[in-house]
């Protein structure tokens, strides 16, 4: 079992953090002050992988798979959560694309995302619920050979940076009651909403996708009708789940940085309260935390990179990595003192991030709905 | 143009000089667990060489004189977008000051071989001597520019040069060959990416030891090297600190004074 990253991996990592380390610090305040993300940004993300990062190359990405864009995201994250908040979601547009679209459908909207012409959008989650996928109230009624929609998305992430959103929508009852489509932003009757105010992950736009009797062409479904459901649980389970984790990841990283300079620097009783075994404990733990974060993460994207079934993987990577990177931040936090509730120092941005990827992407509950199943699956009497 | 050659050297990472310490024997710098990285201003030369094939075509070819760890900060160089590397690598030539490497990269040139420019950075972050470019024009016996700040092909089929000197800039034509060392200035170098990873991996890296550059043994190494390092010691630097007391006005005033006497500001 070699658990060492390749070559190409480590290079791979430390260019994006090169790239994350010179052109992201800049941007942060304004990011955490109008939670505007920085669209000009986009191309150059664009111009290194980063938005093509799962992309198939014959629609302008790289194709390099999920191991690599676990690295990518964690190395974003680490610098800003934001960006790979942002990103994680553009990536699940890619895959519903790459999984579900026809040729056609291919050749129109991957490279506009591979290349940053735009971000990418998923909206599934309704004001109804975003748990409750099959009670969704979004709603697409076919009439002649067009299906009009009527409803509202809410939590969006990139919803007022996209030209092209894919929504999921209710043509029918039940769990094949569900339909994607793509759905471009000029379409009449569709337009982005209010954005929202987050108290973390500043910078990543979240808002509101309205459809007021929006028009929408039988070619622009993603699949079939009533395909919606899987289109949804797997490009959440393998790219979504993925991608929060890795966010949560790499605040995790950044959130141990953090608590170990401080710990090293500040002088109390004449030594550098590193010394003290209290702090000791709470870095032993942050640190452990961390290394069984990055496991979980890895291989869950080892076994999605290698098709291997990895919805219980991927589920325990996010439940577990958010919350971890919440305990640490809190951790850091009583490291510093009354410096970590300063927001002069990183620390309470990191531990604000830490909280939003928490119920981001799915509930720690609704995973753990399909992990105790798994659990539960070798003991079940027939 | 045909082909450009660029010399790049791995330093250790300056993020983690404070690990770095000196073998008290060979007076040589102890860099073993410490990363690598490409001397940044070898990147601005790099980046140079690969803006200028993109408008006149031709070949980018790296020179590095280096134990073979190097590769990885090669590999980084042919990810940016060089088209082969060639790494000058041999125990002999280990503790080599800038007169025995330029001496080494001289014959690293030869062997590569019908180049119209020799690109590098002004110094590197490590030694900081910035003698290897002139040096390597001598031996080449070809001409020299240093501390370019701007560089274009021109419709003669010159090369046109903006060089930074102490009070200004100076513009320059030059034929080829010529060896030429890059100011951070220059250009802001591209990033690494994904696809350039993924098309280094087929790119050559040619190792050269002495056997096949043949540089006289006593010109390389320890032995080979005038310069001997006397020492190493980091300096500390305590700031200073002082208190005025008084009103504004009289804070003001003292502190105008002190400004002036520090020689921030001349009268």
């Amino acid at each position: 079992m070699d658990f060492a990253f390749t070559e190409r991996e480590e290079m791979l990592r430390k260019a994006v953090r090169e790239f994350a380390e010179a052109e992201i610090p800049p941007k942060m305040e304004a990011m955490e002050e109008t939670g505007e993300f920085p669209v000009d940004l986009l191309k150059p993300m664009a111009q290194v992988g980063i938005t093509g990062i799962i992309t198939p190359p014959e629609f302008g990405g790289v194709g390099m798979g999920y191991v690599a864009r676990t690295i990518v995201l964690e190395e974003l994250g680490r610098v800003c959560a934001a960006f790979p908040m942002a990103l994680q979601v553009h990536h699940m547009a890619c895959a519903a694309l790459s999984d579900f679209g026809t040729d056609e459908q291919k050749k129109k909207y991957l490279p506009r995302l591979a290349t940053g012409e735009t971000m990418g959008v998923v909206a599934v989650t309704d004001p109804s619920g975003g748990s409750d996928l099959i009670g969704m109230k979004t709603a697409a009624e076919l009439k002649g050979d067009k299906y009009i929609l009527n409803g509202r998305k809410c939590f969006i992430t990139n919803s007022h940076l996209a030209n092209f959103w894919i929504v999921i929508a209710k043509t029918g009852e039940g769990a094949k009651g569900l339909s994607a489509f793509i759905i471009d932003k000029d379409t009449p009757g569709a337009k982005p909403g209010r954005k929202e105010n987050k108290f973390g992950l500043r910078g990543a736009n979240t808002g509101e996708l309205v459809f007021d009797n929006c028009e929408v062409s039988k070619e622009n479904l993603i699949g079939q009708e009533g395909q919606g459901l899987g289109v949804a649980l797997k490009t959440i389970s393998e790219t979504g789940r993925t991608g929060m984790a890795a966010t949560a990841l790499g605040i995790l990283q950044a959130v141990y940085e953090e608590a170990g300079k401080f710990a090293s620097e500040r002088i109390l009783y004449g030594k550098p309260i590193g010394a003290l075994q209290a702090i000791q404990f709470f870095m032993a733990e942050i640190y452990t935390q961390l290394d069984i974060c990055r496991l979980l993460n890895y291989r869950a994207n080892w076994m999605k990179d290698q098709n291997m079934r990895c919805d219980t993987e991927t589920g325990m990577a996010k439940y577990y990595t958010c919350n971890a990177a919440v305990d640490a931040a809190k951790k850091a936090i009583e490291i510093h003192g009354s410096y970590g509730i300063m927001k002069e120092y990183a620390i309470q941005r990191l531990f604000r991030d830490a909280m939003v990827t928490v119920p981001a992407g799915g509930t720690a509950e609704v995973a753990k709905t399909g992990i105790g199943r798994a659990a539960l699956a070798p003991f079940k009497k027939r | 143009m045909n082909r450009i050659i660029v010399c790049v050297k791995p330093v250790p990472d300056p993020k983690q000089w404070d690990k770095v310490s000196m073998d008290p024997e060979t007076k040589t710098l102890k860099r073993e667990g410490i990363p690598n990285i490409m001397n940044p201003l070898d990147k601005h030369a790099l980046e140079a060489a690969l803006a200028l094939r993109e408008s006149h075509g031709g070949e980018v070819v790296l020179l590095s004189m280096a134990p073979p760890f190097a590769k990885t900060t090669i590999r980084e160089g042919l990810a940016m977008g060089a088209d082969r590397a060639v790494l000058l690598s041999d125990r002999v030539f280990a503790g080599s000051d800038s007169l025995a490497t330029s001496e080494i990269l001289a014959a690293g040139c030869r062997w590569i071989g019908d180049f119209d420019i020799v690109l590098c950075g002004n110094l590197s972050i490590d030694g900081s001597t910035a003698q290897i470019c002139s040096q390597l024009a001598e031996m080449l016996d070809l001409p020299n520019v240093m501390h370019v700040t701007g560089l274009e092909g021109s419709a003669g089929g010159n090369l046109v040069i903006t060089q930074k000197i102490e009070n200004g800039y100076v513009r320059l034509a030059s034929g080829f060959p010529v060896v030429l060392s890059v100011r951070k200035e220059l250009n802001k170098p591209r990033y690494i990416s994904f696809a350039g990873i993924l098309a280094a991996e087929s790119k050559e890296i040619t190792m050269l030891s002495n056997k096949d550059l043949c540089v006289n043994p006593e010109h390389v190494g320890l032995a080979g090297s005038p310069t001997k390092m006397a020492g190493l010691e980091v300096r500390k630097f305590e700031r200073k600190k002082e208190r005025l007391e008084g009103t504004v006005d009289d804070i003001v005033e003292k502190l105008v004074e002190k400004i002036y006497q520090c020689g921030v500001i001349e009268c």
